[in-house]
């Protein structure tokens, strides 16, 4: 799939207003944050270039979402270009890096290859979705104390994986088994050892 | 990625029934996505089978049930697969990484394609990709590549850690079609390339995995999977071993081995296997009985290592497996 296609895919299910991008995109979308559906989605054609247009009902931070899709779009395109959530981030787009990482019914999973007519019924959760109002979530705090990061690309992805490796999959009992359970996050400045801090120390908060 | 149609679902039987050559069915998807991308798979429709009652791990006098679509991260966690089948719930937990086994389905992982380079690039020949058109790896890089099982047609490597235990244990595989359903051993599942390296087993176009079953036995409970590979995790094996070993006393009474990284398919090893039974399970015997593992492989420039890598794997493998019983 190439960029070209990504954004074909992704807007044509809206509108040409999509490939705008900037306030007027983000105005398009803003109603589903608020949990409506999205309105201009009613009106287009259910094919697209011959494609039939997938209808998904999911929930994303909580919030419900009603989207008509084309059957190639990834979840991590369809959040970041459809929904402006752009937290979580395209890194290889090919499932080797992790930095697309965001949990579906709680369980950490690659946005990449993650089709989204295949959220439907399911409860998305991304980067955007972990604070409680303006308090970070203890995993987020716990990175930044460590200066858990370089560049900072990777991390929603480290950050979303090792919430989910936590709450879901249960604390690590070492620092190896951190990295070994934390080997799908790539991080491409090796900020690693503090990245193991961050987790180390989040994990006693958590509790 | 080429257009195709999207459908979901409900039952085996709609999933199957409209089922053809350009059909493919998508679970996890972590094979099937990244390969429709890449465009070395476009299939014209894509039947979403997630929501089929595939589901459920269970042990009966039989053995070990576990349906399709359950996910590689909760069968290494459930109980009766850990104590029971130690080297699946290993080969399991030694693959990927932890987004990718919650996605992954059983089904889909016993169909994961090859990871060989060439065919995952759209822009080299490849006769698994596209028949006839030639095989890169046998004068490219193929450090990665098989040594055992392999043509001239192809030498690409079988990815699947957890089908190796599988096939030690000699489980069997759960079909169904339009036409009914039948059961095949996983082994002979997969088929060796030849001149034909595009077909990897003997699935038909319109036919659905719908679980596995691995036999109960007195040695499964005694069992380790080892794997070598460039990184610590994360990383697709270049050599690994399947042992499980039923004692009496200090002699070995029967022995179930298989290797993973060096075959075109899961590579049982009945001569290793022979050579172990009725001897003491010492490193003498362990030493003996690997000589024969990698008979009438086929190395490439950058592959020769695997011959020796593979005795060792053995070797260490049935060592510790002693060691931590």
């Amino acid at each position: 799939m190439n960029e070209q296609n990504d954004v074909g895919g992704a807007g044509s299910g809206v509108s040409r207003r999509s490939f705008v991008g900037g306030s007027l995109a983000a105005a398009t979308v803003a109603p589903l944050l608020t949990g409506q559906a999205e309105t201009a989605e009613a009106a287009p054609a259910a094919t697209v270039d011959g494609v039939t247009l997938v209808t998904v009902r999911t929930a994303v931070n909580g919030d419900p979402v009603t989207l008509r899709v084309d059957p190639r779009a990834t979840l991590l395109d369809t959040l970041r270009e459809r929904l402006d959530l752009k937290g979580t981030k395209k890194g290889c787009d090919r499932g080797q890096c992790g930095a697309c990482t965001v949990h579906i019914d709680g369980r950490r999973v690659l946005s990449c290859l993650t089709l989204a007519a295949t959220a439907s019924g399911h409860q998305v959760t991304t980067i955007e979705g972990l604070t409680d109002g303006d308090r970070l979530h203890p995993m987020q705090q716990a990175f930044v104390d460590h200066d858990g990061l370089q560049c900072g690309f990777c991390t929603p992805g480290q950050i979303m994986s090792a919430v989910a490796m936590v709450e879901n999959e249960g604390p690590a009992r070492s620092d190896d088994e951190i990295r070994e359970r934390m080997s799908g996050n790539i991080c491409r400045c090796s900020a690693y050892p503090r990245i193991v801090d961050a987790i180390r120390d989040a994990q006693r908060v958590m509790r | 990625m080429r257009p195709y149609t999207y459908a979901q679902a409900h039952s085996v039987r709609e999933a199957v029934r409209d089922a053809k050559p350009g059909t493919a069915f998508l679970a996890g998807g972590t094979t099937l996505v990244d390969l429709m991308k890449l465009e070395v798979v476009s299939p014209d429709r894509v039947v979403d089978i997630n929501r089929l009652p595939l589901d459920g791990i269970s042990l009966d006098h039989e053995g070990l049930h576990i349906g399709a679509l359950e996910r590689m991260s909760d069968v290494a966690a459930a109980p009766a697969v850990r104590q029971r089948y130690p080297m699946v719930a290993q080969a399991l937990e030694l693959s990927a990484s932890a987004q990718l086994r919650n996605m992954a389905s059983i089904g889909g992982n016993l169909l994961q394609r090859t990871r060989c380079s060439y065919f995952r690039d759209v822009t080299t020949p490849c006769n698994k990709r596209e028949p006839g058109s030639g095989c890169s790896a046998l004068e490219g890089i193929n450090r990665s590549h098989a040594v055992l099982g392999t043509s001239d047609a192809c030498i690409a490597t079988h990815p699947s850690d957890l089908a190796v235990p599988l096939v030690a244990l000699s489980t069997t595989v759960h079909l169904a079609s339009a036409r009914g359903t039948r059961t095949v051993p996983l082994e002979t599942f997969y088929t060796l390339p030849g001149d034909t390296p595009d077909v990897e087993n003997v699935l038909r176009p319109n036919e659905l995995i719908t679980g596995i079953t691995v036999p109960r036995s007195p040695w499964a409970a005694h069992s380790l999977y080892l794997k070598i590979r460039d990184r610590q995790s994360y990383e697709f094996a270049l050599t690994s071993a399947a042992v499980a070993l039923q004692l009496r006393g200090r002699t070995i009474v029967n022995a179930r081995i298989a290797a993973g990284g060096v075959g075109t398919r899961p590579w049982r090893l009945t001569a290793v296997e022979r050579a172990l039974t009725g001897r003491p399970a010492t490193s003498a015997t362990f030493e003996a009985a690997v000589a024969s593992a990698a008979d009438g492989a086929r190395p490439r420039e950058h592959n020769r290592f695997k011959s020796v890598l593979l005795r060792r794997t053995l070797v260490r493998a049935l060592t510790e497996l002693q060691e931590n019983r």
